[in-house]
């Protein structure tokens, strides 16, 4: 299992000099299978370049999931290559809401005044999928979603192939349920996605100083993120959802504060960044 | 997958609202298993949660020999937490109960359903006012 970083940035696009290192896209993380399955998960802007490149590697078929429907998570499929490609197919998956289908909640942001071109204009073929409330299979791999604390209905993705497992959880606040590093498993905000997992993808997007001000705004601290990575057992973990207003500097700072809190995973934490390439060993 | 099965987003969080609230409140879960319930209720409940543990709701409920007003026995399908598990509305009853502790308490029982998504019963609360 490969895991490719296309976009790690939190909240909104931040392109400049001081965001070179981690990048400024929004959320998009590819992962691709020896199988030749193509998972990508999320479609913040990082999403368009993905596009691009499985349009030259000649992928015709990718499985999109996606884990909300919050504008950093979805602005970039408006310029996905294989949307326009009538070739292409996408499978895109998403949670559930209790009013509107998923693909009538994905049409409003392809319809005027945000985009002259209706999504059912467009060339590729595009399948709709609400996520499953039990894990489900897609060729060789194993998916399971589940609801987690952030607002709006929003889940949290484990996939297992190739012998190892990941887990993306890119908009989370545990905090919220209270003391979640003393629960049983079963009791922690997306505990059955996370547990145990290779690799934990989670949303580090303030330091500690910072979330005082952010309660509720559905993101962790650094220190709620690493608490988070001890209590589900996870055994690596790459910190995410960076915040708008956080330069590469400060990264580096984040990344420090993470690894200094003593957590238990079996190497340190790191901060993502854009282009950045995780492959998972069989175990 | 070697994954344990995590309890519903929503129960979570209502046992986190149950957890601060000063009101007597229990949560089972959708197969009707008591999953929690805050300290408020151990005044009730006579014992506390962490001594109990996990039970079936209608073993739970049985163990405190719920009486009418009139101290008649309560028919089970007037208990309202047996009826927002298995009608899933909402119920209301007085009642006179015998909590753990030996003490006879009258209390009335307020239990609602849990709904996620459009469709998906996930549990119910019950909710105790002293009267």
């Amino acid at each position: 299992m490969r895991v490719r970083i296309w976009g790690c940035r939190g909240s909104v696009p931040t392109p400049g000099p001081q965001t070179v290192r981690c990048g400024g896209n929004t959320s998009c993380i590819e992962i691709s299978l020896d199988d030749g399955t193509v998972f990508v998960l999320d479609a913040g802007t990082g999403i368009r370049e993905l596009g691009n490149q499985l349009a030259e590697n000649g992928v015709k078929h990718v499985h999109l999931m996606l884990t909300h429907l919050h504008l950093d998570h979805l602005e970039g499929l408006r310029f996905f290559a294989p949307l326009f490609d009538p070739e292409s197919t996408i499978d895109l998956w998403g949670p559930r809401s209790p009013v509107v289908t998923l693909k009538e909640r994905i049409r409003r942001s392809f319809s005027p005044p945000l985009f002259p071109i209706d999504l059912m204009d467009t060339p590729g073929r595009v399948n709709f999928h609400e996520l499953p409330k039990t894990q489900w299979r897609i060729g060789e791999a194993r998916l399971i979603a589940s609801l987690i604390v952030h607002p709006g209905p929003t889940v949290g993705y484990r996939i297992e192939a190739d012998g190892s497992s990941v887990a993306y959880i890119p908009d989370h606040e545990p905090a919220l349920t209270g003391d979640f590093a003393r629960r049983s498993r079963d009791w922690i905000s997306g505990g059955s996605i996370a547990e145990d997992v290779d690799l934990l993808l989670h949303d580090a997007q303030y330091f500690e100083e910072e979330y005082d001000g952010r309660l509720g705004w559905g993101h962790s601290s650094v220190d709620s993120a690493m608490a988070y990575a001890d209590a589900v057992g996870a055994r690596r973990v790459v910190l995410f959802h960076h915040d708008p207003t956080h330069s590469d500097e400060t990264m580096e700072r984040l990344e420090a504060e993470a690894r200094s809190l003593g957590s238990n995973t079996h190497d340190p934490p790191i901060v993502a960044r854009e282009g950045m390439v995780l492959e998972l060993p069989s175990r | 997958m070697a994954t344990a099965r995590s309890k519903h987003l929503v129960l979570i969080l209502a046992r986190e609202l149950a957890s601060n609230l000063a009101t007597p409140t229990l949560i089972a879960d959708a197969e009707g298993t008591l999953v929690f319930f805050n300290d408020a209720a151990e005044e009730i409940v006579g014992r506390g949660f962490s001594e109990i543990g996990e039970m079936p709701m209608d073993e739970f409920s049985a163990s405190f020999t719920p009486r009418t007003r009139n101290h008649a026995p309560l028919a089970d399908e007037r208990r309202p937490t047996r009826i927002a598990l298995e009608e899933r509305r909402a119920a209301h009853e007085q009642l006179w109960v015998l909590s753990r502790d030996g003490v006879d308490r009258q209390v009335a029982i307020t239990a609602f359903p849990l709904f996620a998504e459009a469709d998906e019963f996930v549990g119910i609360v019950g909710i105790f006012w002293r009267e």
